[in-house]
């Protein structure tokens, strides 16, 4: 009983305090959502940024020719051979009439050049298109694929993919640090400005101490006193995102440049990427009102 | 039974400076005690350790049954439930108006709404500020501010009050009207008080007793004394 009265007198001298001390309050609040829009925008780029380049890695293929004289049997063996293999993510065959029938669709030249082909006499060869799970295996599973019986090339683009995995899993790197990086300078600035703000209110904290307040009860105000202007500071950073991205995911069209490079679904993504700002912003601002009362309750 | 009972108490703080030198001292409850000194003479240090502001190097400090030398900081809360303290700048929360300034010292024990409107009047009402209950501190006199932070030191009904130089910032007729409400709360309620002041005229005209510092030595304990020169 006693507990949830002091608990409601904290929470309401927390608001008060908040109104009371409205200019500190705004700094406090500025600060926050300026660094959790930038933080916001770095969040949504880099998973973005994700998002297209496992999408491109996954549609990385593979292609295993045949030797022209493969029986169907051997075919059937080979699908599940090749199945059997833990980084092969799917496996489809490809008849030499399906390729011939796609080349003529391809182009006039085709069509007329392969036209007079036969069934007998059709020089391409039967393929399957693999895919695999971990492209940075593909090389291990091209070669273990080289080795079966009747299997004539094994072609992924070595040099390409090669290049294209060591390049994105740069860039992704390079996003989770910059991220990383960002949100803990957010925190330190967050931190700061608070702390500044409370040191404002040393001499208030020092009579608290004096009346016969605990520390306890000195530090919960100021926690949820954190805890609300973290709120009130993530609205506008989750305003910029919902509808921001959602707009411009809208006008885009959902690429960029060209249908390579897809951005992600806004929804549910922008709702939870709104939830971490509006974790992020309540965490530090809690954590630094805290941290910073510490200090002065010492006297 | 001795409200305060100081032992062979030495401070010396952390730059060399003694402040306090063996010194010996008890208060019975329902005393009305003066400390008097110069600057220098050790009484702000020794006001500071009976609310445990200061810690003494050697020697206990028992008041109100707590040994204040081995308070620990967490706890030092405990210690200041019992007593009110008033200071020269009177350090009242400049967001909060008198009621609340006053209230604030029974919220943080947790007490009951009701306790605390009833306690927080009659303490406002006993220094006479309440047609002023409503204004913030920046609105009020100094002498006014005062007695809010007389009220607020008593509305927990302590058994002591320590009050460091409450006149130091006033002139003499506010400072007769701070005294005379202290001499109320003294007899009325029966708290025994402490005041640190180096005001002659308040001390003579007051007839209490009056203890005598210099250079951190007690000099000088006399029942219904008045101000000594020789001591400064």
């Amino acid at each position: 009983m006693k507990l949830f009265r002091m608990l409601r007198r904290h929470i309401r001298d927390a608001f008060k305090s908040v109104f009371r001390n409205f200019s500190l309050s705004v700094a406090s609040i500025t600060c926050i959502t300026i660094t959790l829009i930038i933080v916001g925008l770095s969040i949504i780029a880099s998973l973005n940024l994700k998002n297209f380049t496992t999408e491109i890695e996954e549609d990385v293929t593979m292609i295993v020719f045949l030797d022209a004289d493969t029986t169907e049997e051997q075919i059937s063996t080979l699908t599940v051979e090749i199945n059997s293999i833990p980084n092969v993510e799917e496996v489809k065959f490809k008849s030499k009439n399906t390729s011939k029938n796609e080349m003529m669709q391809e182009s006039d030249f085709f069509k007329e050049t392969m036209s007079t082909w036969g069934e007998g006499d059709n020089p391409l060869k039967d393929s399957f298109q693999v895919k695999v799970k971990d492209i940075e295996k593909i090389a291990d599973t091209a070669e273990e694929i080289r080795d079966m019986d009747k299997v004539s090339v094994v072609n992924y683009g070595e040099e390409m993919v090669n290049n294209l995995i060591s390049a994105f899993s740069m860039i992704q790197k390079v996003a989770i640090i910059m991220v990383v990086a960002l949100i803990v300078v957010t925190i330190f600035l967050i931190i700061n400005t608070i702390k500044l703000t409370i040191f404002s209110r040393k001499r208030e904290i020092s009579i608290m101490r004096l009346v016969g307040a605990s520390n306890v009860s000195i530090k919960i105000p100021f926690l949820i006193e954190g805890l609300i202007l973290g709120f009130i500071g993530s609205i506008i950073p989750i305003v910029v995102i919902i509808y921001g991205y959602t707009a411009l995911y809208n006008h885009l069209g959902g690429v960029v440049y060209s249908n390579l490079i897809t951005l992600i679904q806004p929804e549910p993504f922008v709702y939870i990427a709104s939830l971490i700002i509006l974790g992020i912003g309540m965490l530090v601002g809690m954590v630094g009102s805290a941290g910073a009362v510490r200090k002065y309750l010492k006297v | 039974m001795d409200l305060i009972r100081i032992n062979n108490v030495k401070k010396q703080y952390k730059n060399g400076v003694t402040a306090i030198n063996n010194l010996n001292l008890s208060i019975k409850k329902g005393d009305f005690v003066f400390i008097i000194g110069g600057s220098g003479s050790g009484k702000s240090t020794l006001i500071k350790m009976l609310y445990r502001e200061e810690k003494p190097t050697l020697g206990e400090i028992i008041v109100g049954g707590v040994n204040v030398a081995k308070l620990r900081n967490r706890k030092v809360y405990v210690l200041r439930r019992k007593l009110g303290i008033v200071f020269q700048d009177y350090r009242l929360l400049p967001k909060q108006n008198v009621y609340e300034n006053v209230a604030f010292a029974l919220e943080i024990i947790g007490a009951k709404k009701e306790e605390i409107r009833r306690k927080t009047l009659k303490a406002i009402e006993m220094v006479g500020l309440k047609s002023k209950i409503h204004n913030y501190p920046d609105q009020l006199s100094g002498g006014e501010q005062q007695r809010v932070a007389i009220a607020r030191a008593i509305v927990n009904n302590p058994k002591l009050l320590i009050c460091d130089e409450p006149t130091g910032n006033l002139d003499p007729e506010r400072s007769k009207e701070i005294m005379d409400i202290l001499e109320a709360i003294n007899k009325e309620m029966g708290t025994t008080i402490i005041m640190a002041t180096h005001d002659k005229d308040i001390v003579n005209r007051m007839k209490k007793r009056v203890v005598a510092l210099k250079d951190g030595r007690l000099v000088k304990d006399v029942e219904k004394g008045g101000y000594c020169s020789e001591a400064i």
